[in-house]
């Protein structure tokens, strides 16, 4: 085979490649012409301009500010009360109580805070309890709990989780409900007395159903073998959580709101994120739009103080709250609001002076990089 | 060991051989086989810092006092990535066994890879495949020509000669299978021009030289076939030697990410320690105050040692912030880049059919950070053709095309050709586009005819015509071929020589000249002769060469005509042309037979032989008369010089590393525009020990570099000194100064050693691109290889991590492709780290509030998807798809090349920022809520201050807060980008409801305690509330820090392109491929062979083939502007710049 060597590289180069490979193979090695492999989808370029940055600045501004002020007007209209009756003082009522604590004490130590009210509460009132420094957000108190035993699983409840330890069996018997959660399950009494101006006190009616979750009360937390009524039967094998008063099938007399099923033990069970806190307690109902539902006035606050919050410097409060669309009382959402709004109108305001005054205003021919 | 000093080396006895275990032709790369994959592969991942750190991260989840995350959190993400990197682990090794088996069953009557040492093989127009003792050919004499182009970039043909008594073993292949010499030789080297060996034979003994050696890699050309003895087979060869070792890639940017995952590695260490410290602290204060709620078990009564605990646990929630995903993420990317590349039509080249393709995967990024790109030259650069282009002859020049206007025509592959009808033996591949020419040539103008007379006789070429009319010519070097082709069309066809005579076909007619001496070329004389006697018995001599030569060794009464032909060869020089002058006279013949009785006198002289002869030479070469000059073009690959001149303007400095001759380089080097007349000065170092001072002598550059341009051009012995170590540092400041460097005459290992010096001295990215098997140390050596695939070589395509069939492509490889990939590279990056310490940190808050006791924020299931469903997508679209700036603007403006030159994208202050933005987004994330949270409480009184109600909130708004951010940072919203966006979105809501549902819960009630948080959430306003508040907390102060930055400090800076101009700078082409010797060959009638009837209709090439240089186009991105015009331009408003293009022609 000769060929003339000054084209020779060129010639076989062409004739491995043209005479080597038919007219198919051509085609088939030839990227497809399509949008995507030519990197030619089309496509939506958003560029920060003058044009669209300012105006969301302002708009952001505007929008805010009013939603603000709404949040901040309607949290203001909130009535909201708040007592601490730890009983840390010396002259508190309960200073008594806090210091002569013990868990296994028969008697149920009581004490009574007089409070007055300013305002009428007109709407439905909540009764919270709070407490602070009370961390129920730690790891291993979340954890210490076992979620197949309170939605009524039969074998958790006779063998819990290893996460309850060490709350998890006493004397060889399975704690029902195990885990710290429900060992630690705050059990004060509060009860709350309207004193007439003339002295006469009367009992506020509390309603103690509805204050859980729909969810938690209907679907996370069942007795164990729902179709047996008899709660005392269901749990015979176990034992109650050490702490505890009372077993569990003895929290109430109502079936429907006994047992796991217990709002007040589903309202403990879903742990407070932060360790100050406060949680549903009773709820107040308005009986008429005629009088309000806590006129003003001299109430008492009956505390059966069981529950002890002196060793860790805890704090327990009774709060008594109205509510509006946004929840209860919240001044932080509508103050960020407002600052955050205006934050927004005067960054628009400082970038839109910088724009004019430096900014590249004719910038057609600028390649964002 | 013996061998090392000595190679033994017996013929035909393999197992004689066999015992010294000499490497042999097999080649392996797989690495796995199907029983093997599985263990091996494994191990090969967990050796990966990353994969052992989660195995350890799994193990420290499975103790139940440190766990504070689910097992699943972490094994799931590590077995999708084990998953991912395996199946692309086992893809790349089945196309690498394909691979194999193909290299090692490629046929050649024997498969390759059963090639052994002391075989005898026998080669027919083909590459070798070892390096070969030649033994007899074909040709007389044991002759052998080859090709070394594949080695040293030299296009030449070289010759090779075997030995007598084995040229005498001819064909016969009984003879050949007795052949039992031993050769000894030296062990193996990477010497590509040296070779010392003694073949025993029948009692004696010869010495062997390179003379009779055929390497791997070289080329049998003119020969039809020839027997070799394999002395170096498989790695051994001197063409592997030369290779290099082959090292793993990796690129600038993997480095930086290995050394901030170690970075972050330790702020995790840090934080996890701070907190361990708090926890101490914590449960000594409180802890151990709230022993009645909340009791240890009985082995972790000591605060410290709840401490170190606590360590362990947040270093188990904390370890998202070394994202696990981010290696697989980023190899993904890079194969959707890599691809891209093999897409592109743009740089598929249809005449060979060959697409660009990307056979490194890792190192896509890398090509928007180029700044250092080393060429070779031959088949890089140029097509390795020569093309008769123009002539000026008798004062009047040929070759340009006028309209009916007396304007001058471009010449395009329109253009029409001029009709060589008339002639029988024409070649049909050549191509003229002036018909006036001819007509002189059919109007017999004496000149003329002399001229191409002249083309016909002065060369040195073999003429081979197996059937009548097919002439094929055997030319040493292209211009040569170009030159007698040019004349064979024009109707002075060369038909045969003998050693006396030389044969023509003038205007059909047969004259036979006898030919009397051959004056032959050499480097000093610039310049070969042939005298002749024409059948009137005229003695007539002929001569071309150098201008500057022949000029002075004319009669005085040509100066006029000198005049004007100097002014033709200028011009001619301008265009890039390498221009030749023709002269001839009339001898005398007294005067002749006197010279010719001293020629006889010296040529045999013992002392001085060439000296004598040269002076000779002279003395007749005097007083000719000027016929006119040549121009041939040295066909540049198309749009070389655009492309050269768009990637300066990148800011990319081009070396050209080329094992060619000085002249040759520089032609090419003023053709390409990377020398020109207007550069101050080009420095030229082809001493031998004197390159110190030389290059010391250059020490002026520095003071005035800013001010003036220059160029250096370095030969290989020089570059051999000035690598040394107490000069490369001069070597790399002079040589970054100049615009231009050229090395020539280099080796194939110098060539990485220069690439070398440049990494190491300039910590700059380099890029080597070559063609042939002389490129692949450099390849292999540079951060970036790129082969020209297409031609018959593939040594530097196997080598290459990106491969295409045209040096143009590269300006799309880099420009286009690289810049994006670098840009979407990096701000993918960025993203993905802001995005994991966004997501982490909030932990790292919450731990203040919690008593340290490494409770985490989210959902576990929250923690295991988010990174790998929730918000992967969206930002592997933003890496696959985005574009900063569209392809026209990146080829338009250069500099937006620069930021990636500059590392500016993604360093390690970037790093700090995008970290610190995640940090403070984390921050905004826990803080807004836990002030809204304090004491809210839902519309119906119940509370939601609870853990799961505070997780869903935070977690919603890190995933809206972490979408709107990739919104932002996607400049190219493809339908892909709006799926995975809002899906991602979507697919959150709808695991988030699905895992809070009743139905999943009743299955599992332990794996998901969130039952119903979402649905309670949710539906409150004030969770909303919070949700648009972290949002445009976290997002806006973004906007206004990208609007303020692309309002005050564009990126893009007007620029004005420099118009390329041509130079004027007169280049003889004659010098340039010619070798000294073949003269003597010829008049020895060595090469002259009994023309054989063999059949071979191998066509005729000619230079012109259609390559035409489509001349004045514009960068060749923009050339179908209308086509992508469609895609969406970021502005529709400037048009009028689609117009601006035009002006960029680099001519």
């Amino acid at each position: 085979m000769m060929a003339s060597s000054y084209s020779a590289k060129e010639e076989d180069g062409h004739h491995s490649g043209s005479a080597g490979l038919g007219g198919t193979a051509i085609r088939t090695r030839k990227p497809d012409n399509t949008a995507f492999k030519q990197q030619r989808l089309p496509a939506w370029q958003p560029i920060l301009t003058a044009g669209t940055v300012l105006p969301a600045f302002f708009i952001i501004g505007l929008i805010f500010i009013p939603i603000g002020i709404g949040l901040f007007v309607t949290s203001n209209n909130i009535k909201e009360f708040e007592i601490d009756y730890t009983g840390t003082d010396m002259s508190s009522p309960c200073f008594n109580c806090s210091q002569s604590f013990s868990w296994n004490s028969t008697t149920p130590c009581r004490c009574v805070l007089f409070f007055s009210l300013d305002q009428p509460f007109e709407s439905n009132v909540f009764m919270y309890y709070g407490l602070s420094n009370f961390y129920q957000n730690h790891r291993r108190y979340v954890k210490s709990r076992d979620d197949s035993q309170l939605n009524g699983d039969e074998r958790s409840l006779k063998e819990p989780s290893k996460e309850c330890e060490p709350y998890r069996t006493n004397e060889n018997k399975p704690i029902a409900p195990c885990g710290a959660i429900a060992n630690s399950m705050f059990n004060d009494t509060l009860d709350l007395f309207y004193i007439d101006p003339n002295g006469t006190q009367t009992q506020i009616p509390f309603i103690k159903k509805g204050i859980a979750w729909w969810t938690d009360k209907h679907v996370k937390f069942r007795n164990p073998s729902s179709s047996n009524p008899n709660l005392t039967a269901v749990f015979i094998d176990t034992a109650k959580p050490v702490n505890w008063r009372k077993p569990v099938y003895e929290l109430d007399t109502d079936p429907e709101n006994n047992g796991f099923i217990n709002e007040d033990f589903i309202v403990w069970m879903r742990t407070a994120a932060l360790p100050t806190f406060r949680k549903l307690y009773r709820i107040i109902q308005k009986k008429n739009n005629m009088t309000p539902t806590l006129p003003r006035g001299n109430y008492s606050l009956e505390v059966t103080y069981n529950y002890p919050v002196r060793s860790f410097e805890g704090r327990k409060r009774m709060i008594l709250s109205t509510i509006s669309w946004m929840g209860g009382k919240n001044p932080f959402l509508g103050i960020a609001y407002i600052t955050v709004g205006s934050i927004c109108f005067f960054l628009g305001v400082v970038l839109l002076f910088i724009h004019h005054k430096y900014g590249n205003r004719n910038n057609s021919s600028d390649i964002p990089n | 060991c013996y061998k090392k000093e000595e190679r033994h080396v017996r013929a035909n006895d393999r197992d004689y051989n066999e015992r010294f275990s000499y490497a042999d032709n097999h080649i392996k790369t797989a690495k796995y086989n199907v029983f093997t994959f599985l263990p091996i592969n494994l191990f090969e991942q967990f050796q990966r810092f990353a994969n052992a750190y989660f195995l350890v991260l799994l193990i420290l989840q499975l103790i139940p006092e440190i766990s504070s995350l689910s097992w699943f959190t972490t094994i799931v993400p590590l077995v999708l990535v084990l998953a991912i990197t395996a199946v692309k682990d086992a893809t790349d090794d089945y196309f690498r066994h394909k691979s194999d088996q193909q290299v090692n069953t490629r046929l050649q009557n024997e498969k390759w890879m059963n090639v052994r040492v002391g075989d005898i093989i026998k080669l027919e127009n083909n590459q070798f495949v070892a390096d070969l003792l030649l033994l007899s050919s074909s040709e007389p004499y044991g002759l052998c020509y080859i090709e070394t182009a594949e080695l040293d970039g030299e296009t030449n043909l070289k010759v090779r000669q075997a030995l007598t008594v084995t040229s005498d073993l001819g064909d016969d292949v009984a003879k050949l299978a007795d052949f039992n010499g031993e050769v000894i030789c030296e062990p193996p080297n990477n010497k590509l021009d040296k070779f010392t060996g003694t073949l025993f034979w029948k009692d004696n003994k010869y010495p062997l030289d390179n003379e009779k050696m055929l390497l791997r890699g070289c080329v049998l050309r003119n020969t039809e076939w020839c027997f070799g003895l394999v002395i170096f087979a498989g790695l051994q060869t001197k063409l592997m030697q030369n290779c290099g070792r082959t090292k793993f890639k990796r690129t600038s940017i993997d480095k930086l990410m290995n050394t901030l995952v170690l970075w972050i590695f330790g702020f995790l260490i840090c934080m996890g320690i701070i907190l361990a410290i708090g926890n101490t602290i914590w449960e000594q204060k409180v802890g151990s105050n709230f022993w009645e709620y909340l009791q240890w078990k009985e082995l972790t009564i000591s605060a410290v040692f709840s401490g170190f605990l606590t360590f362990w646990s947040y270093v188990i929630i904390l370890n998202t912030v070394v994202p696990i995903s981010l290696y697989v993420s980023v190899e993904v990317l890079r194969l959707g880049h890599s691809y891209f590349i093999n897409w592109d039509r743009r740089m598929y080249y249809s005449r060979k059919a060959t697409p660009a393709e990307a056979r490194t995967t890792t190192l896509n990024e890398e090509l928007g950070q180029v700044e250092f790109i080393f060429s070779d030259k031959t088949g890089t650069l140029t097509q390795n053709i020569m093309v008769f282009n123009k002539c000026s002859i008798n004062g009047k020049t040929y070759g340009d095309v006028y309209d009916e206007f007396g304007h001058k025509v471009d010449i395009t592959e329109k253009t029409p050709c001029v009709d060589f009808s008339f002639n029988p033996l024409m070649d049909r591949k050549f191509r003229f586009h002036d018909s006036s020419l001819v007509e002189a040539i059919k109007l017999e103008e004496p000149l003329v005819q002399e001229f191409f007379r002249l083309l016909a006789l002065c060369h040195t070429i073999m003429p081979e015509e197996r059937n009548e009319g097919e002439l094929v010519y055997q030319a040493q070097s292209p211009d040569e071929g170009a030159l007698v082709t040019a004349a064979r069309n024009f109707g002075f066809v060369f038909r045969s020589r003998t050693p006396e005579t030389i044969t023509l076909y003038e205007m059909g007619q047969a004259v036979t000249y006898q030919l009397l001496a051959i004056l032959d070329f050499n480097n000093v004389r610039k310049r070969m002769s042939v005298i002749v006697r024409n059948p009137k018995g005229q003695l007539k001599l002929y001569s071309k060469g150098a201008d500057t030569i022949l000029f002075d060794r004319l009669d005085p009464s040509n100066e006029e005509l000198m005049f004007t032909t100097s002014e033709h060869l200028n011009e001619f020089a301008g265009e890039g042309l390498r221009t030749l002058a023709l002269a001839y006279k009339d001898l005398d013949e007294d005067v002749f037979d006197e010279w010719m009785k001293k020629l006889l006198f010296a040529s045999t002289a013992l002392e001085n032989r060439e000296e004598k002869l040269g002076a000779l030479y002279e003395e007749i070469e005097q007083g000719m008369m000027l016929l006119g000059a040549t121009a041939i073009e040295d066909k540049l690959q198309e749009g070389v010089p655009e492309t050269i001149a768009c990637l300066t303007l990148a800011n990319i400095k081009i070396w050209v590393l080329t094992g060619d001759k000085l002249e040759t380089a520089m032609n090419i080097g003023y053709s390409c525009n990377m020398l020109r007349d207007d550069m101050n000065e080009v420095f030229i170092i082809s001493g031998h020990t004197m390159v110190e001072t030389e290059l010391y002598s250059s020490d002026s550059v520095f003071e005035e570099t800013i001010i003036a341009e220059y160029a250096l051009i370095i030969n290989g012995h020089s570059l051999a000194h000035a690598l040394e170590a107490d000069l490369e540092q001069i070597l790399v400041d002079v040589a970054c100064l100049c615009k231009t460097v050229i090395c020539c005459r280099v080796t194939p290992l110098q060539k990485a050693l220069v690439v070398e010096l440049i990494k190491r001295h300039k910590r700059a990215v380099t890029l080597a691109i070559g063609d042939g098997a002389n490129d692949v140390s450099m390849i292999k050596t540079a951060h970036i290889g790129v082969g020209i695939s297409g031609q018959e070589g593939m040594q530097a395509v196997l080598a290459s991590d990106y491969s295409f069939a045209q040096f143009r492509y590269l300006q799309r490889l880099l420009l286009v492709h690289g810049r994006w990939s670098y840009h979407r590279m990096c701000n993918f990056l960025c993203y993905f780290f802001y995005k994991n310490f966004a997501f982490t940190l909030v932990h790292f808050w919450y731990g203040f509030l919690c008593g340290f006791s490494a409770q985490t924020v989210y959902d576990q299931w929250f923690i295991t998807l988010f990174n790998i469903v929730y918000t992967s997508l969206p930002v592997l679209a933003m890496g696959l798809f985005d574009q900063d700036v569209n392809e026209q603007y990146s080829l338009r403006y250069p500099n937006l090349y620069r930021p990636g030159q500059l590392n500016q994208l993604f360093n390690k202050r970037k790093f700090f920022t995008c970290t610190l933005q995640g940090v403070c987004t984390s921050f905004i994330l826990f803080f807004i809520p836990y002030g809204a949270f304090m004491s809210a409480v839902r519309d119906d009184g119940a509370h939601i201050s609870d853990q799961q109600a505070f997780a869903v909130t935070i977690a919603t708004s890190l995933v809206i807060v972490v979408s709107a951010q990739i919104g932002l940072d996607t400049n190219y919203w493809t339908a892909v980008n709006h799926f995975f966006i809002w899906g991602s979105l979507a697919v959150y809501f709808a695991i988030l409801f699905a895992m809070h549902s009743d139905g999943i819960f009743t299955i599992f009630p332990n794996q998901f305690p969130f039952i119903g948080t979402a649905r309670n959430s949710l539906n409150q306003k004030i969770v909303w509330l919070v949700i648009l508040l972290t949002t445009v907390v976290c997002i806006m102060p973004m906007v206004a820090v990208r609007f303020i930055k692309a309002d005050l400090y564009p990126t893009h800076t007007d620029k004005n392109f420099r118009r390329v101009r041509r130079t004027s700078s007169r280049r003889s082409a004659y010098a340039f491929a010619h070798q000294q010797g073949y003269g003597e060959l010829i008049t020895s009638g060595k090469n002259m062979k009994i023309p054989t009837a063999s059949t071979s209709t191998y066509p005729l090439s000619s230079p012109a083939r259609g390559n035409s240089v489509v001349k004045n186009s514009v960068v060749s991105g923009t050339t179908d502007a209308a086509e992508t015009n469609s895609t969406g331009f970021r502005r529709e408003s400037d048009q009028n710049q689609e117009v601006t293009v035009e002006d960029l022609e680099a001519r």
